[in-house]
């Protein structure tokens, strides 16, 4: 697959212009290599190269778009087995499943509970993508009446579930323009599903009783020029379903096997009626190569440390997440709280913060920003020091909620107190405890 | 196109370790592959659960955790009695919590009877967790492997600072430790090869990578475990074959998403189900990295990791 820089270095101009913000089109091509520049960086790129790279670094697994809009979609474009080997690169996408033999208040209770789940942590919003819409009445109106309905009242993305072709055309015939995933050509309808998704241009979703009839479906779909497609394996039992992830992301990765390099959708509610081991086998499947997860109800419990662990496993390793500088305050407190100071490593963030609402104590938690570092490392690189800390303190306004001005810094950066009372004219500084876990005791005997 | 499995090719294997003795002493480790990637190797010996027992009346607990013990949280003996027999527990594990210099301080002789009695009560294999303060872990740690000679215990946890006290003491006295260290694979590795040299037999020893749960830093254990089994098994990394052990529950349980009730953000549904959820999910994925033996404390997120495992493993 990916071309060597000299490989790539053949197709540039060879001119050296400096156009790309480098010196030379081999240093530019070493770059492209490495993945760290894009080609569009090139003006003077000839057409026929593009066409040579763009096929030669085409990655394995397939970056399938779903959806149009402020919900849309990207699934795919994974390049590794293990998150440590590099990052593993989009998000899988949840949807909530609404079929056309619910009654209308369930289906409105659902629609309410997609729009109401939305979620803040750490600055991020996380919320479900999907909404899959099946049809279990074999009613093809029926079908496009609901799937209308939803189209008109959500802004999910939608799945259009249903293995009759002229049903699915009823749902697409409404929605075409948002992009729906077409779930799902089978050995028995592939051609006119296949039809159905090139004239709607829309992606698709394949379902085999096996790896090996998937492998032809796919190969036939590509072959009719269908190429944005998801892979539905067929296995419901929790061995073969996680062994198929599995196989379906090697065989794409390793053998670069082209017939399974797609993403993959999977139903954790096909494999239990039990809603707490549906939330158990989705956890699975979003750390095991689940590429869309159809939930078949939404329940705060379980969607919400679902979105909180795919935000933690698609964190790329390289790049801590960071919270946002600033004063943070906890439990309602006052110009007699105490105020604590920390970085914003968002780990640090969370084990600092949440020991503070265990003390009870309300107080205000200032966090510097440290470039995502923790209090012992931003403090061995200088970026909580004294000379930083203090400008921060300063700007941030905090002078003014409190009457006191002592500041707890973290026990890690003790040896910073006296440059602080230095920079910091008329604050205290008092060192509080090196592990977050004694925050608690040592907040107790606060006196302001 | 023909489609071509591909297969990862192992050269290692993690090591077998037996806890315990008797009738109920469990073995775990001996994979062969990544876990439960059954298609590629074996799995001989399911991961374990181990039901988490405080040595003190714990403090803090969410409702939905303190439930199921209801009447035994203030005696430990009755508490482990009630995991195996009411909710089939095969490992208990207790934590040391009262011994905390910055919590109750519980003087060692005290703490060591309590863990005694538990000894004395129980058959299945006791893992014991101290505190993981070195000085104080050092005092209870030694004179818990003395006084509980013959009931091959698991002593825990040793690390860098410590290991060289309690691991020789534990050695004296035939019980397995735990080699703890902080969420590093090169860590990890040099407080095995320590324990090694100081005589601790290799199928005496299990690995404590310190984890954490879903939204607290589990990608970093995730990480850290995937590649530790990856040097086990396929870099030949003797040092690192190792059973691994989590720590999980009392984790999960402490957050304060464990905690919000129902009413106060129904965003986050009912406050019970996401305690027990939070733990069985976080679990869950500790197990998909490699986890053999897993702390646990709620016997409905134990009921579903159980399932989840036999189903996983299922003929």
């Amino acid at each position: 697959m990916a071309l060597t820089g000299i490989q790539i270095f053949k197709l540039l101009p060879k001119t050296n212009c400096g156009k790309c913000g480098f010196p030379t089109c081999l240093a530019f091509a070493m770059s492209l290599a490495a993945g760290k520049v894009e080609l569009s960086a090139c003006p003077d790129v000839s057409e026929e190269a593009k066409a040579q790279l763009a096929e030669a670094s085409a990655p394995p697994i397939r970056t399938v778009a779903i959806g149009a809009g402020d919900r849309a979609l990207k699934v795919g474009g994974e390049i590794v087995m293990f998150r440590h080997e590099k990052r593993f690169e989009n998000p899988n996408g949840f949807a909530l499943l609404i079929t056309d033999t619910m009654d209308d208040a369930e289906v409105n209770a659902r629609l309410e509970r997609f729009k109401q789940f939305e979620y803040e942590r750490i600055g991020l919003i996380l919320r479900p993508e999907l909404i899959a819409v099946k049809d279990e009445s074999g009613d093809a109106s029926k079908f496009e009446a609901l799937v209308n309905k939803i189209k008109q009242s959500s802004d999910g993305s939608l799945i259009l579930m249903s293995g009759n072709p002229d049903i699915l055309a009823a749902g697409l015939k409404v929605c075409a323009d948002r992009k729906p995933l077409i779930y799902a050509a089978t050995k028995d309808n592939l051609e006119a599903v296949t039809d159905l998704a090139n004239e709607n241009s829309c992606p698709v979703a394949v379902k085999a009783s096996s790896l090996e009839e998937l492998t032809e479906l796919t190969t036939k779909l590509t072959e009719a020029g269908v190429n944005d497609i998801v892979l539905d394996p067929g296995s419901r039992s929790l061995r073969q379903a996680f062994e198929d992830q599995i196989i379906i992301r090697g065989a794409a990765l390793i053998k670069k096997f082209r017939p399974l390099g797609f993403p993959t959708i999977v139903f954790p509610g096909e494999m239990t009626d039990d809603p707490m081991k549906e939330a158990v086998i989705a956890a699975m499947f979003v750390a095991k190569y689940g590429g869309i997860i159809v939930l078949s109800n939404f329940y705060g419990e379980s969607l919400f440390p679902l979105l909180v662990e795919r935000l933690n496993i698609y964190t790329d390793p390289q790049r801590p997440l960071a919270t946002t500088e600033g004063i943070y305050e906890i439990g309602s407190p006052d110009e007699n709280s105490p105020v604590l100071l920390t970085t914003n490593f968002s780990l640090t963030y969370f084990i600092v913060s949440g020991e503070i609402e265990t003390s009870k104590v309300p107080s205000y938690l200032l966090v510097k920003d440290t470039e995502g570092l923790s209090v012992m490392t931003a403090w061995a690189a200088g970026k909580f020091v004294a000379d930083a800390i203090a400008p921060f303190v300063k700007k941030c306004g905090i002078g003014d909620k409190v009457k006191h001005h002592k500041l707890i810094i973290p026990g890690y950066a003790a040896g910073e107190s006296g440059g602080l009372e230095e920079e910091l004219p008329g604050w205290e500084i008092l060192v509080g405890p090196r592990d977050g876990s004694l925050i608690p005791a040592y907040l107790k005997t606060w006196k302001s | 196109m023909t489609l071509e499995i591909p297969k990862t090719l192992y050269s290692g294997k993690v090591r077998e370790v037996t806890l315990g003795k008797g009738d109920k002493a469990v073995t775990v480790g001996g994979e062969s592959c990544y876990p439960f990637y059954l298609f590629e190797g074996e799995m001989p010996h399911l991961p374990r659960i181990a039901m988490e027992v405080w040595d003190c009346p714990p403090e803090g607990w969410a409702e939905a955790a303190l439930e199921p013990f209801a009447g035994v949280t203030d005696d430990p003996v009755a508490w482990a009695k009630k995991c195996i027999d009411d909710y089939g527990a095969e490992m208990i594990c207790l934590q040391l919590i009262s011994t905390d210099p910055n919590g109750l301080d519980r003087g060692v002789d005290e703490a060591v009877e309590v863990v005694k009695k538990v000894a004395e009560t129980i058959d299945v294999p006791l893992v014991v967790f101290g505190t993981a303060n070195h000085d104080k872990d050092t005092e209870v740690l030694r004179k818990v492997c003395e006084i509980c000679q013959g009931k091959d215990l698991i002593i825990g946890p040793l690390e860098e600072g410590d290991h060289k006290k309690i691991g020789a003491v534990a050695i004296g006295y035939h019980h397995s430790v735990i080699a703890s260290t902080p969420i590093d694979i090169n860590l990890a590795k040099q407080l095995n090869i320590l324990l090694g040299n100081l005589g601790v037999p290799d199928d005496m020893i299990v690995m404590d990578p310190t984890v954490s749960g879903i939204g607290y830093g589990l990608e970093y254990c995730y990480s850290v475990m995937e590649r530790v089994r990856m040097a086990g098994l396929t870099q030949q990394d003797e040092k690192l074959q190792f059973p691994i052990i989590c720590n999980i529950s009392k984790e999960t349980w402490k957050i304060k998403e464990a905690h919000i009730p129902t009413e106060e953000d129904p965003k986050l549904g009912d406050v019970k189900k996401r305690g027990i959820l939070w733990e069985a999910m976080s679990t869950m994925v500790l197990l998909l990295a490699g986890g053999d033996v897993v702390v646990m404390r709620h016997p409905e997120a134990i009921k579903l990791v159980r399932e989840m495992m036999s189903e996983l493993t299922a003929k």
